[in-house]
């Protein structure tokens, strides 16, 4: 097992930082923005990105967590996974959504992130930030903004931690022999 | 936690790990009901039949709601308008039906044990929506989400349940699940509506109405059994209704912030009246409510168990 550090700490800290001013810079502002975390790493750095903006525009934005589990297209291949509580205290209905999850690869997790946000109203869009963008996609979807990009290889796993849940901060390429 | 069992035949055979999982599931799918949009894309193209060999409203409605919001197609067939009344058994109803290829098979059945018979001989999925008066799992399910829902924890609650308990497969089932709990049970009604053995289950036999609801968390109270034969069992109704009748004076005996609870359908003016049936302590439509969410999660952990 060998390991490559994508991002250390103080990396993975600017990384969320252009994020954020590049949410408010292509929006032109904040108003009717909200920012939607995907369980479970995506919620931390949602709430990261959120901090950032208040610190930049002076406004705390509207804030969701989303789980996917039950518009997932592999739900039962995966034997039941756990369904945790999709929790979005605002109205959806004509706001600007930035979806934010942690690894983007296939997009599937991202295709079953709209579907669900679409049964809960009318979004007037949704935009997609990830942390890293590793390719390799199997469905037409593209993030808005990617912290970085890394191909890797099938037998590589990029691997977000976050002090949230993993008390570091970083992001590794893991390399199985 | 990973869901490894075929089928939900009754509480009995549930640990309390797997009645927790359930639970928990359940809180994530409760939500989805309270949306516009009260449909998720989970269980699409799977197949769920109710069969159902006696009345019922809720469970039966309960269950087909429970499968629509999941997607998953249902088709209902009450006996009465089965092949039963043409003499078939149910062994060969089930596997007419299962030539047919559901996915999960919920049954009520006036004898106990049916759905265990009904899931040996069948490959889906069978769920047991009351058996006589056996078992009817998915009620106790749903009543202890409701408990948990209303005070927070199961543990330390005390749970009076009155009524005809010896015909109750409600009692059956939520005495076999709040046994996994730090609970105290007392069961009261006329000497003649209480089984022997109560104590072998750890609950508490009490006749007197008053005694066993002082201090209590939750009331349930149970209707007579009429179908099957409950109301031999007592002088007569309009004694029982005296003695056994919750009514909104009770409620003081209990706890400040005890709720009353009862798994429909309801006696009005018998086991529960009007004043208490319709007051600020019943739970009665949340235990409705709650009920489909615990379906849904019944049909989703079934449907995507670990082989």
């Amino acid at each position: 097992m060998r390991t490559k550090v994508l991002l250390d700490k103080k990396g993975l800290e600017r990384t969320v930082n252009r994020i954020a001013h590049e949410i408010i810079e292509r929006n032109q502002g904040v108003e009717a923005l909200s920012l939607i975390g995907i369980r479970t790493r995506g919620v931390h750095l949602a709430y990261r990105i959120r901090e950032k903006i208040k610190d930049i525009e002076g406004i705390e934005l509207p804030f969701g967590v989303l789980d996917i589990t039950m518009y997932r297209d592999d739900v039962f291949k995966l034997k039941s996974p756990e369904v945790k509580k999709t929790e979005i205290p605002f109205d959806v209905n004509n706001m600007t959504i930035i979806l934010v999850d942690d690894v983007m690869q296939t997009g599937r997790t991202t295709r079953a992130a709209i579907d669900a946000i679409m049964d809960l109203g009318r979004p007037k869009r949704i935009q997609l930030a990830v942390l890293i963008d590793r390719g390799d996609r199997e469905l037409p979807v593209h993030p808005d903004y990617a912290g970085s990009s890394y191909t890797a290889n099938p037998e590589e796993e990029v691997v977000v931690r976050l002090r949230e849940v993993d008390k570091k901060d970083e992001v590794v390429v893991v390399r199985s022999q | 936690m990973k869901w490894t069992k075929k089928d939900l035949l009754g509480i009995t055979g549930l640990s309390k790990e797997e009645i927790l999982f359930i639970l928990d599931t359940a809180e994530s799918f409760r939500d989805i009901s309270r949306r516009d949009v009260k449909k998720v894309p989970t269980l699409r193209g799977k197949t769920v039949i109710t069969l159902f060999y006696e009345p019922s409203t809720r469970t039966r409605t309960s269950f087909e709601i429970a499968a629509k919001r999941l997607s998953a197609d249902t088709i209902n067939i009450a006996a009465s308008t089965s092949s039963y009344v043409k003499g078939e058994t149910l062994k060969d109803t089930a596997k007419t039906l299962e030539a047919m290829k559901p996915d999960v098979t919920i049954i009520r059945h006036s004898m106990p044990g049916a759905p265990h018979m009904l899931a040996k001989i069948v490959e889906s999925s069978v769920v047991n929506g009351g058996d006589g008066a056996h078992e009817h799992p998915t009620q106790a399910l749903l009543d202890l989400f409701t408990m948990r829902e209303k005070k927070g924890t199961l543990d330390g609650l005390k749970i009076a349940i009155i009524g005809d308990i010896i015909h109750s497969r409600v009692a059956r089932s939520n005495i076999f699940a709040l046994r996994h709990f730090d609970t105290e049970i007392i069961c009261c009604g006329p000497p003649t509506m209480l089984p022997p053995h109560l104590e072998d289950l750890g609950v508490k036999p009490e006749h007197s109405l008053e005694k066993a609801i002082r201090n209590a968390d939750v009331i349930m109270t149970l209707r007579i059994q009429k179908e099957r034969g409950g109301v031999a069992y007592i002088p007569s109704i309009k004694e029982y209704s005296t003695m056994f009748g919750l009514r909104k004076e009770h409620l003081s005996k209990a706890k400040k912030d005890v709720i009353v609870m009862h798994p429909g359908p309801m006696n009005r003016g018998i086991e529960i009246m009007d004043d208490v049936a319709d007051g600020t302590s019943s739970v009665i439509l949340d235990q409705v409510e709650n009920g489909v969410a615990v379906r849904m999660a019944v049909l989703y952990l079934l449907l995507g168990r670990e082989a």
